[in-house]
Formats: C-alpha cells, sequence, structure tokens
C-alpha cells in the first residue's frame, strides 16, 4: 500500500505533468482563462486517462511485446486513444446525457493532448505493473487538473488587473504558470 | 483567399505566423527541448522533417481522404513518419535520441503536423503545401534554437556543449529548470508581441 501511496505523491507533486514534465501545455494554456473550461478539461482529462493507461498497457502487454511490434507503439497508441476517444464520446451521448453535457466539447481536444499520449508512454518506460498503471494513469491526470485549476483561479484575478500590453494573455499566464512551478519546485525531493 | 505565391507561403512561417510564438501551438517541446541548444535544433529537424512529409502526403491523397475520416487518417500519417524519425535518430544520433526520449514519439500529438494538415494541406495542392511545411518546420527550428540558445548560455555558460564566458560568469541554474522555460517563454512572446506581425 505504501508504495502506492508514494507514487501517487510522486504523480501528482513531484512530477507533475504540466508544470516539472512539461506534458500537455496546450489545452493548459487554451482552457485556464476561465475556472468552468478548466474544470471541464482536468474532469475530461482524469476520465480518459484512466481507460487510455489501461488500454494501452493491455495492448503493449499481450499484442505488441510478444510479437516484437515494440516500434509500432506511436502508431498503435493514437490510434488507440483516438478510437477510445471518440467511444467514449458516443457512450455518453447515448448513456449519460448529463456527463456528456459538462465534458462533450473537451473529449475532442483530449485526444490531441500529449499529457494523454505521454503517461501512456511514461508507464510503458518504467515498465509499471497493470495496479501501477492504473494509479499513475489516475493520478497523473489529477495533477493537470490540480495545476489547470490553480492556474484558471489566478488567470482569473489577472484578468482585472493591468497588465502591460505586449505582456497580455498567454504571455503573462506563461509567467504565472513559471511561478507556480517554482512553487512546485520546492516538492522536490519529497519522494 | 488570394492567390499566394509558393515564397509567400514558404515565407509566413518563419515571422507572421511562426508557430510557437504566433500561432501558440507545439509548447511542450518548446519548453522541455530548449535546455540546450543541441536538444533544440535536433527537435526542430524533427518537427520540421515530420511536417513537410506529412503535408506533401496529405495533400497528394486529399481527393481519396474522406472528409468524415481526415482527423485519423491525418494522424496515422503522421505518426508513419514519426516512427521514421524515431528509428533513424537511435540509429544515427543515440546520445540525442536519449536526451529527447519521449518528446519524439511525442511529436505525434504535437499540434502543428496536425494543424498545419487540417488547415493548410488538405486544402492546397503539393507544391504550395510543401513550401508551407517548410516553412512552418524552419520558423519552428529557429525559434527553437534561438530559446535554447539564449537558456542555454544564461544557465550553464555554455554553447553547444562549449563554455561561453572564462570566467567571472556565474550562471543562474534558474533558466534551465522548469521554471525558467516558463517565463523565458513568456518573455519571448511578449517580445514578439511588441516587435509587432510587420
Amino acid at each position: 500500500m505504501g508504495d502506492y501511496f508514494t507514487l501517487v505523491i510522486a504523480c501528482i507533486f513531484v512530477n507533475n505533468i504540466l508544470l516539472i514534465q512539461y506534458l500537455g501545455n496546450c489545452p493548459f494554456l487554451g482552457t485556464s482563462k476561465r475556472m468552468e473550461t478548466a474544470v471541464g478539461m482536468a474532469m475530461g482529462v482524469v476520465f480518459v486517462l484512466v481507460m487510455a493507461g489501461a488500454a494501452t498497457w493491455i495492448v503493449w502487454t499481450f499484442i505488441l511485446k510478444p510479437f516484437g511490434l515494440e516500434f509500432l507503439r506511436t502508431l498503435a497508441f493514437i490510434l488507440l486513444i483516438a478510437t477510445l476517444v471518440q467511444f467514449v464520446e458516443m457512450f455518453l451521448k447515448k448513456n449519460v446525457p448529463t456527463l456528456y453535457s459538462a465534458l462533450g466539447i473537451y473529449l475532442p481536444l483530449i485526444t490531441t493532448n500529449c499529457a494523454v499520449l505521454g503517461v501512456c508512454f511514461i508507464n510503458i518506460d518504467n515498465e509499471y505493473t497493470f495496479m501501477q498503471t492504473l494509479v499513475s494513469s489516475f493520478a497523473y491526470p489529477v495533477g493537470f487538473g490540480l495545476a489547470l485549476i490553480l492556474l484558471a483561479g489566478v488567470r482569473e484575478r489577472i484578468l482585472l488587473a493591468r497588465v502591460p500590453k505586449p505582456l497580455q494573455d498567454t504571455s503573462i499566464g506563461l509567467i504565472t504558470a513559471g511561478m507556480m512551478s517554482l512553487a512546485f519546485f520546492g516538492f522536490k525531493g519529497m519522494v | 483567399m488570394a492567390k499566394k505565391t509558393v515564397f509567400q507561403e514558404f515565407k509566413k512561417g518563419l515571422w507572421s505566423e511562426v508557430p510557437p510564438y504566433r500561432l501558440v501551438l507545439g509548447l511542450c517541446p518548446t519548453l522541455a527541448m530548449t535546455k540546450g541548444v543541441d536538444n533544440g535544433f535536433g527537435m526542430g529537424l524533427a518537427v520540421t522533417f515530420v511536417l513537410v512529409c506529412s503535408n506533401v502526403l496529405i495533400s497528394a491523397l486529399r481527393k481519396v481522404i474522406p472528409k468524415d475520416v481526415r482527423i485519423a487518417c491525418f494522424i496515422v500519417v503522421v505518426a508513419t513518419f514519426v516512427i521514421i524519425v524515431e528509428l533513424t535518430m537511435q540509429a544515427f544520433t543515440y546520445p540525442l535520441f536519449l536526451q529527447m526520449g519521449i518528446f519524439i514519439p511525442l511529436i505525434v500529438v504535437n499540434c502543428i503536423p496536425l494543424g498545419r494538415a487540417e488547415a493548410f494541406a488538405y486544402k492546397n495542392g503539393m507544391v504550395a503545401s510543401f513550401a508551407d511545411g517548410l516553412g512552418m518546420g524552419l520558423g519552428y527550428t529557429i525559434s527553437l534554437t534561438v530559446l535554447a540558445i539564449i537558456r542555454e548560455i544564461l544557465g550553464n555558460n555554455t554553447f553547444w556543449n562549449h563554455e561561453v564566458f572564462s570566467s567571472g560568469f556565474q550562471p543562474f541554474a534558474f533558466m534551465v529548470t522548469a521554471p525558467g522555460a516558463f517565463v523565458c517563454l513568456g518573455l519571448m512572446l511578449c517580445l514578439m508581441n511588441m516587435l509587432g506581425k510587420k
């Protein structure tokens, strides 16, 4: 149990996917302008990544590795994620319309979110077991969501401040993210 | 859209629509791969290769690819070229391959090749798509290299792993860490906004 707890802390804080590993920065800056979109995106990523992590692990262990097709993993994983996202979208639309209306518009964006594919690769590269894969596929997007929602909170305040014209919008967003990243650096060496 | 010359398509990628600064696309490698000039330059060239090849191929196949499944087709084309780059780099530039690690396969989900395929190559001829891909790719390479030069010299006092200032210069390690990357890119965007579109 202790190992899994360490893994969760490591994934959420120490190796925060956005601020320390620099993955998934396009949606990070794109959807952090408003709290509403940030929460939607964060939930969508958690939802998809748990399934994608498990699916890619199964494909890797039982199909690609036994047949010596390791070099195909990029192609296989991205197609798997794309179809999975499409499938989830259809399933939610039909069976859970409330969740669909909350997450719907974010789902297609998640296909090209490099955090999703990145975490799948990290799971494989670290040779995690199936349980560890599930835990890390859940904890990484939670860290993603945490950083995204924190930044959205800060950016909503920045809207009220007077920012010099060239620094406005993405520029000040990046500098804010830098400051947050510095704060997350404090967790380094904790695990 | 008025008919643009091939040269104009090439040129817009270099300044007025240069990917990481103007379009704010492909940020992850821009942040992660600019610790050193060799990384930044290598990443830029890898993206350029993928971009040029996928642009030309998608443009050639644009009449065959059905509209409904075009994104999936684009992803397959881009992923194929990414695998080529990955295997080539593993064979010939192994140290660089190890340093760049996970970011090479992640070129697939880098928004630039997909974005250009959707916005340009699917609608335009092969020559124009080639010019567009080359311009965007070189623009990306230059942006990454410039950012990498600033970060490597200030943060590590080296340029392409050679020392720059012999003594009396204390490099500030902040620049080569993650927070430094964000701040540096933010200031770079600010500078580009000040310079204007021209």
